[in-house]
C-alpha cells in the first residue's frame, strides 16, 4: 500500500459517520468524568473550571483563520462571560460529537467554521448559562429569573454575587435543560462589536510560546524524513542505506509505501542521512509530462466538446451572428500551498493503542487511516489536533497521505518508538497536491453596448472524481470544484454556455484556498471587464446593470465603489483601478485595486479597497484580517506563483524560486464590512478570488493588457 | 564534536557535527522551539535569532561558525521587545503565527537600530521574513505603533 493509492472504503467511512446525524443535537456530557469532578461540562463543547475559566472545545482546526476566537466569542456572548476568562482548545477526534454539520464528518474546510457552529455552539453556551444560573438560584435560595450575569459575574438584587467557578460543581449535578433560550441580535454585546475581543491565540504566537507539531519532543523519539520519488507515480526499485547509516545520529532506514524513511536523533542527521541515501527509482509508471506539454494538450481539448456544466439560451447562435467575437484564453499554473509550517506529524503506538498529534484538518478520515495501517481498533487510537502553521488547503487531504505516511513510518520502526515525521520545504514544494493547472477558453460578443453571448470551456484535473468526496461534491459525474463560479454567472446574460473537461494526469492535486474560484473568478472577471470595455461600459456601472438578481453581490460592489470614491478606471498619476467581484462559500466580496507599473515592469499594487458581506459579522477584526490575508495570498500567487513541471519534475524547490509575496509588495488594504442580519458565512477563503482579476483589469487600463497567463511576473511554462 | 554556544545568557555544550545549523542545535539539542524552521536556505526568516544583537538566519549558520552571544525569542526582553509585542497584541497581528517569532526578532532588531523607521526602512528590515498568511499590513502598522510607544 502506498500513500498515494491509499483510499478508505466508502463503507468503512460511512459506518464511522453513521451515528452522527442523530448525535448532532447537543451531545450530553460525554467527557464530564474525565474533565475532573469540580469542572462543569454540560455538553461536548464547554468546560467551566473552578478557577472560573471557560474552555471551548473547538471542532475546527485553528491555523490562522480564527475559529478559536470566533467560537469563544459565541460562547462568551451567550454565557455573558468576561473575555478574560475564555480559553479555547481543539476538540478530540470524535465524529459522533464533533462532525462538521456541512460535511457529516469531522473536518474543517470550505470556510464553514463559523457558519456551521453558529447555532450549535450558542445553544451549548446558552444551556451552560441556564445551568449555572440554576445552581446559583439553589445556592442562594432565590428564583433563577432574578439572577443576571454580566462579564462572568452572577448577581442577585439582594447583593449576592458569584462567579462561574463557584457554581461549576453544583451545576454539573443538574439535569441538562432542553431549549435554553438564545439571545436576540439586539442583545449582543460581543458579536459584531469592535474592540471587545482579542485573538485567544495571539499573545503566545508573538512570543514564540505556541506549540506546533514540529515542536513536539518525547523521550526516545526519532525524527523522520522520507525520500520520495522525484516524479509523481515513481516507486522505489532498490536502495542502499550503507552511507546513510554512517551519518552520526541516523538510527535506521526503512522502506515504506511512499518512499524510504530515514530515522534519526534530530532533524539535521535525518536530512544528512537522506542525502547520503542511494535510491534507484522505478519510473515506468511515473508522470513524465511537463507543464508546457499539459498546457498544449489542454488548449487543444478546450476546442473540443466537453461535458455541459451550465447552459441557457443559445450561446453558439448568438456568437455566430455577432459582428465580432472576442476570444480570450487563460492559463493557470499548478500552485503549491506552501504553509509556513511544512507537513509534519507525531505518532507513538504499541499493541495497546496509539496517540497521533498533528495539524489534522480531516480528523475522521485521518483517524481511521491511522488505525487501519497500525491494525488497531479505532477506539484505541487517539488523534490530538495541533495548532498548525497555515494550511490554505494543504492539510485538507482527500487521500490522507500525510496520516498514512506517518502511520507507515511508525509501523515500520516498530512499537514504543515515537516518531516525528517532518517534511522539508523542498519536500513540500516538490511533493504535489497542487492547485491543478487549468485552461479557460472564453468567447463572447457585445452588441449595442450589451453582452450578446458568452461561451466558456474549462480544462483541468479533478481531485474529487474517483474519491470518497465524489459522492459529497460531484453531481452527474461533474466535479463542481472545477467550475464553481464559472458555470453560473451573477450577471444576466441571455445566451450562455459552459463546458468542462476533466483530464487524467498523474500529478496529485488538491483544493487551494478558495478552490475553483482561484481560477474561475480570474477568467470570469477579466473577461467580463474586457467585454464591458468593448461595449464602452464603466466597470462598476456595467456590472451593476447586469446584477439585478444578485442584490448582495451588487451591494458589496456599490459599497466598495463608495469606499474607493470610484470615478472610473483612471486614477491619474500613472495609476489605474480595476474591479473584481466574487461570491464564494456564500460570502460576497468586491475589491478595487489601484495599480501602476513599477520597477522592472512588474505590477505595483498600491491600495486595495474591499467590501465583504458575510452575513452576521461575528468578529469584525478577524474578518478584516482574513480579507487582508486573502488579498495578500491571492495577490502573491497572481503576481509570482507558479509550480512548473519539467518532464514531470517540479522545478521550483524552495522560496528562492517559488516566489512568495513579501512585505514591500503588500498593498494597503481598507475593508468595509456590510451590516447584515443573514446567517453568518465564512471568511477564510472569499478574500482571495477577486484580487487577481482586479489587478489584471487595472493593468488593462494602463495599456498592459489583461495577463492571459498567470503568474503575471516571470512565468516559465 | 562538542561545540560551546552561548545562548540566552547561558553557556551550553552541544555534541553535534560541525555543519549542524544553529537552528537545529537550538531546537533539537536545547529544546528551544520558539525559533522555527521554514525553508532551510535563508529565504523565509522564520529561524531568525540574534547573534551579538544582529538578526541572523540560524538555518544556514553552522554551529562551528557561531562565536557571539545568541538570543532567541524565548529570551527577548527590553523596552523595544515589550513595545513590539504589545503592538502585536494590540493589533492582533498573528494568524497562523508560525512565522511570527522571526517577524518579532527582525522587528525588535530594527527598532533597536532605528527608533523611528520609515516605511522604506521597514521594507528593508522585514523583507526577508515571509508570512504566508500575509499579515504584512498589520506588521507594518505594529512597528510604527511600537516606535511611537518608544518615543514616549
Amino acid at each position: 500500500m502506498t500513500a498515494h493509492d491509499l483510499t478508505l472504503s466508502r463503507r468503512s467511512l460511512l459506518a464511522g459517520a453513521g451515528g452522527l446525524i442523530i448525535a448532532l443535537h447537543l451531545p450530553k456530557a460525554a467527557r464530564a468524568q474525565s474533565a475532573g469532578s469540580a469542572t462543569f461540562a454540560p455538553n461536548a463543547f464547554i468546560r467551566v473550571a473552578p478557577d472560573h475559566s471557560v474552555t471551548v472545545l473547538v471542532k475546527h482546526i485553528e491555523f490562522g483563520q480564527g475559529p478559536f476566537t470566533g467560537l469563544a466569542t459565541l460562547v462568551a456572548e451567550e454565557m455573558d462571560a468576561d473575555w478574560g476568562q475564555m480559553r479555547a482548545e481543539h476538540a478530540p477526534a470524535d465524529v459522533k460529537l464533533y462532525a462538521n454539520l456541512a460535511f457529516g464528518v469531522q473536518g474543517t474546510g470550505g470556510s464553514t467554521a463559523i457558519a456551521n457552529s453558529f447555532d450549535q455552539i450558542r445553544k451549548a453556551a446558552a444551556t451552560a448559562r441556564v445551568m449555572l444560573v440554576q445552581a446559583a438560584a439553589q445556592a442562594w435560595k432565590v428564583p433563577a429569573g432574578e439572577i443576571t450575569i454580566e462579564k462572568g459575574v452572577l448577581t442577585h438584587a439582594s447583593g449576592k454575587q458569584g462567579r462561574f467557578g463557584d457554581f461549576a460543581e453544583a451545576a454539573a449535578k443538574l439535569p441538562v435543560p432542553e431549549n435554553a433560550p438564545l439571545k436576540q441580535p439586539a442583545q449582543f454585546k460581543l458579536i459584531g462589536k469592535e474592540g471587545v475581543v482579542k485573538r485567544l491565540d495571539g499573545a503566545d504566537k508573538a512570543r514564540g510560546k505556541t506549540k506546533f507539531t514540529i515542536d513536539i519532543s518525547a523521550p526516545n523519539m526519532l525524527t523522520v524524513v522520507v525520500a520520495r520519488p522525484p516524479r509523481f507515480g515513481g516507486k522505489v526499485a532498490s536502495f542502499d542505506a550503507t552511507d546513510a547509516l554512517k551519518v552520526k545520529g541516523v538510527v535506521d532506514v526503512k522502506q515504506i509505501g511512499s518512499g524510504v524513511a530515514v530515522y534519526a536523533q534530530g532533524m539535521w542527521p535525518a536530512i544528512k542521512g537522506r542525502e547520503a541515501l542511494k535510491v534507484v527509482w522505478d519510473e515506468s509508471e511515473a508522470e513524465k509530462r511537463g507543464s508546457a506539454e499539459l498546457v498544449a494538450e489542454y488548449r487543444a481539448l478546450a476546442r473540443t466538446p466537453g461535458k455541459v456544466a451550465g447552459s441557457h439560451g443559445d450561446a453558439e447562435a448568438a456568437l455566430a451572428k455577432a459582428e465580432r467575437v472576442i476570444e480570450a484564453e487563460y492559463v493557470f499554473p499548478y500552485l503549491a500551498h506552501a504553509p509556513m509550517e511544512p507537513l509534519d506529524g507525531y505518532l507513538e503506538w504499541n499493541a495497546q493503542g496509539a496517540l497521533a498529534r498533528f495539524g489534522s484538518q480531516f480528523q475522521t478520515t485521518e483517524h481511521q487511516t491511522i488505525a487501519q495501517i497500525l491494525e488497531l481498533p479505532p477506539e484505541k487510537v487517539q488523534l490530538e489536533t495541533m495548532l498548525a502553521g497555515g494550511s490554505f488547503g494543504r492539510r485538507a487531504q482527500v487521500s490522507q497521505h500525510l496520516a498514512a505516511e506517518l502511520a507507515m513510518c511508525a509501523k515500520a520502526i516498530g512499537p514504543n518508538r515515537p516518531v516525528k515525521l517532518v517534511w522539508t520545504r523542498e519536500d513540500d514544494l516538490t511533493g504535489g497536491y497542487y492547485r491543478p493547472l487549468f485552461v479557460h477558453r472564453m468567447r463572447g460578443a457585445v452588441k449595442d453596448g450589451k453582452i450578446a453571448g458568452w461561451s466558456t470551456s474549462i480544462v483541468g484535473q479533478s481531485f474529487i472524481l474517483g474519491t470518497f468526496f465524489e459522492q459529497m461534491i460531484a453531481k452527474n459525474g461533474l466535479d463542481s470544484t472545477m467550475f464553481e463560479g464559472a458555470n453560473e454567472l451573477p450577471y444576466e446574460i441571455s445566451d450562455f454556455h459552459c463546458e468542462v473537461h476533466a483530464t487524467k494526469v498523474g500529478v496529485p492535486t488538491l483544493w487551494w484556498r478558495s478552490v475553483g474560484h482561484t481560477h474561475t473568478a480570474y477568467a470570469v472577471e477579466c473577461f467580463m471587464d474586457e467585454l464591458l470595455q468593448a461595449a464602452g461600459q464603466d466597470p462598476v456601472a456595467g456590472r451593476l446593470a447586469l446584477m439585478g438578481k444578485e442584490p448582495r453581490l451588487a451591494g458589496v460592489l456599490k459599497a466598495v465603489a463608495e469606499l474607493a470614491k470610484w470615478t472610473g478606471p483612471d486614477a491619474g498619476n500613472g495609476r489605474a483601478r480595476g474591479v473584481g467581484v466574487a461570491e464564494s462559500f456564500g460570502t460576497f466580496v468586491a475589491q478595487i485595486a489601484e495599480v501602476s507599473v513599477g520597477e522592472g515592469g512588474e505590477p505595483k499594487v498600491h491600495k486595495v479597497w474591499c467590501a465583504v458581506d458575510c452575513g452576521i459579522a461575528v468578529n469584525p477584526d478577524v474578518i478584516r484580517a482574513q480579507m487582508e490575508g486573502g488579498i495578500g495570498f491571492g495577490l502573491g500567487h497572481a503576481l509570482y506563483g507558479e509550480l512548473t513541471l519539467d518532464k514531470g519534475k517540479p522545478v521550483q524547490t524552495n522560496f528562492d524560486s517559488y516566489r512568495s509575496l513579501r512585505i514591500h509588495e503588500m498593498p494597503e488594504v481598507e475593508v468595509k464590512i456590510i451590516a447584515s442580519t443573514e446567517k453568518p458565512t465564512g471568511v477564510g477563503e472569499p478574500g482571495v478570488p477577486p484580487i487577481g482579476p482586479a489587478v489584471a483589469n487595472a493593468l488593462a487600463r494602463l495599456g498592459q493588457g489583461r495577463p492571459r497567463r498567470l503568474p503575471m511576473v516571470g512565468g516559465i511554462a | 564534536m562538542a561545540h560551546t554556544l552561548t545562548i540566552n545568557g547561558r553557556s551550553h555544550s552541544v555534541d553535534v557535527d560541525d555543519d549542524t545549523p544553529l537552528l537545529w542545535a537550538i531546537r533539537d539539542n536545547l529544546g528551544l522551539t520558539g525559533t522555527k524552521f521554514g525553508c532551510g536556505v535563508a529565504q523565509c526568516g522564520a529561524c531568525t535569532v540574534w547573534i551579538d544583537g544582529q538578526p541572523v538566519r540560524s538555518c544556514v549558520t553552522p554551529v562551528s561558525a557561531v562565536e557571539g552571544k545568541v538570543i532567541t525569542i524565548e529570551a527577548l526582553e527590553g523596552k523595544e521587545a515589550a513595545a513590539v509585542q504589545a503592538a502585536w497584541d494590540s493589533l492582533d497581528v498573528p494568524q497562523c503565527g508560525y512565522c511570527q517569532s522571526g517577524q518579532v526578532m527582525s522587528a525588535v532588531a530594527l527598532l533597536k537600530e532605528n527608533r523611528k523607521p520609515s516605511d522604506r526602512d521597514i521594507d528593508l528590515a522585514m523583507n526577508g521574513n515571509i508570512c504566508r498568511c500575509a499579515t504584512y499590513a498589520r506588521i507594518r502598522t505594529a512597528i510604527h505603533a511600537a516606535a511611537r510607544t518608544l518615543e514616549g
